[in-house]
């Protein structure tokens, strides 16, 4: 026990940092997945058949090859895209990327692929004479999607969307490969410089499990919240 | 975009999937195995067995696979004890560590899903059976079985993928599977675009032969209950 002291002595206060982190990367790269999702899911629900392929191309592609291969493209082809696009505007010099940018980009490309088919999912369920009534009855555009269809969608889509999540904080513990510190790294490090990886290790199992528990928690409770009235 | 280094490195691609496909293969089977015996007991009436297989799939599901990796890999290896025994020639090879990983991993959701399929099983066909007089083994083996093979395909199928995708996490511990040696050849060349695209073509083949194998299955013996 005296490993997880806080402190000088110990790596209890690295560890909740790095839980915290966990905590950070998993929460924007689900934010990044809800921007992809929404730019995705109307090409995907669209009749244009070029703009439905490249709806379908993005959650089929990502959802086929494993995360780690995303991780290593972003990871490896991140700066060097940027420094691509500097390079068009003049800009020469070295530029090299935030690990948590690129951790929650990556991150975050997976998890709106996910959503993606989520948000899908969640629209073509809801009854057609919904979109024909809000129509005939006049609303405008803003009433429309946030009143009518959001609040309909949300309820049908936040059961799938907690998976989604539970997914997307597992998959944070990838990005442990390009060095940023989150649970994963902080145990790796940890165990290297204690060499008691059965320790460290189970340790970030149960902090996992006690992050997937606990939003597993609230996040029941939001279902709740909006299926009220069904 | 460079099409010779494509070119070049899609035999070296090809060659690691086959280490991808053994372990996908060897931990499907095993896992298989391992996610009906948690399936059964789940379906115990005694409450500690119940609690101990919900425990094994809710540890196994709320963990990322990289910590369960990590833990068998360089974990397990710590135990002193463990090194006496003959089960070390086995944990100290990082290729049967994964597989070790991999099959509890996969174990896990598969008695998961087993478990579903042999509840939504109508009463009415095990009451049949019995009241024909069949032995409650054959009805387990040649009622219930065949049907939860059924009714579980389209879940299995999406298994099998999500398990072609987790054995990418083998290159962490040394293997060279297909991504080990994708991610080699990207740090050695610095052209991750074309490598991805190569690599990610590979999966994308392979995950699209399982959803086309599955898809037939469930056709050929899809069944409406």
């Amino acid at each position: 026990m005296e490993l997880l002291y806080f402190g000088d002595k110990g790596w209890g206060d690295e560890l909740f940092f790095a839980t915290l982190m966990t905590i950070a990367v998993s929460i924007t790269a689900m934010i990044i997945g809800f921007i992809f999702a929404a730019l995705f899911t109307p090409l995907k629900l669209s009749n244009n058949k070029f703009l439905n392929s490249i709806g379908n191309a993005y959650t089929t592609v990502i959802r086929g090859v494993p995360e780690l291969l995303v991780i290593y493209l972003f990871f490896f082809g991140g700066s060097g895209a940027i420094m691509f696009v500097a390079s068009i505007f003049g800009y020469n010099d070295y530029i090299e990327i935030n690990a948590f940018l690129t951790g929650s980009f990556s991150i975050g490309i997976i998890s709106g692929a996910y959503s993606t088919e989520v948000f899908r999912g969640a629209l073509q369920s809801i009854d057609k004479g919904q979109f024909e009534a809000a129509k005939v009855l006049g609303f405008n555009k803003y009433i429309y999607f946030f009143k009518i269809i959001l609040p309909q969608m949300l309820r049908l889509a936040i059961p799938n969307l907690s998976n989604v999540w539970q997914i997307t904080l597992k998959d944070t513990s990838l990005i442990s490969v390009t060095g940023l510190v989150e649970i994963m790294r902080q145990s790796y490090i940890a165990a290297g410089s204690t060499r008691d990886p059965l320790f460290f290790y189970s340790f970030a199992a149960v902090l996992y499990l006690m992050l997937t528990f606990l939003s597993m928690q609230l996040l029941n409770r939001l279902e709740i919240k909006y299926s009220k009235g069904y | 975009m460079d099409i010779e280094l494509m070119i070049n490195s899609f035999p070296k691609l090809l060659n690691a999937t086959l280490i991808t496909l053994k372990l996908l293969s060897v931990s499907l089977i095993l896992g298989l195995f391992i996610g009906l015996g948690f399936a059964i007991l789940r379906m115990n009436n005694n409450k500690l067995i119940n609690k101990f297989a919900y425990g094994y799939s809710y540890i196994f599901r709320g963990t990322p696979l990289l910590v369960q990796i990590f833990i068998i890999y360089f974990g397990l290896g710590q135990i002193e004890y463990l090194r006496t025994t003959f089960l070390w020639v086995v944990l100290k090879e990082p290729y049967w560590c994964a597989i070790i990983a991999f099959s509890l991993n996969t174990g896990a959701y598969t008695s998961e899903i087993l478990r579903s399929a042999f509840q939504t099983i109508k009463p009415g066909y095990l009451e049949a059976g019995r009241s024909l007089g069949i032995s409650s083994k054959i009805i387990f083996t040649k009622i219930q079985i065949p049907i939860a093979i059924k009714q579980s395909l389209p879940a299995y199928g999406n298994e099998i993928i999500l398990m072609l995708k987790g054995t990418s996490l083998a290159s962490t511990v040394t293997l060279m599977d297909l991504t080990g040696v994708a991610k080699y050849i990207i740090s050695t060349t610095f052209k991750p675009v074309e490598v991805f695209i190569v690599a990610g073509g590979i999966y994308l083949f392979m995950t699209f032969i399982i959803h086309n194998v599955i898809k037939f299955l469930e056709k050929k013996y899809g069944f409406q209950t």
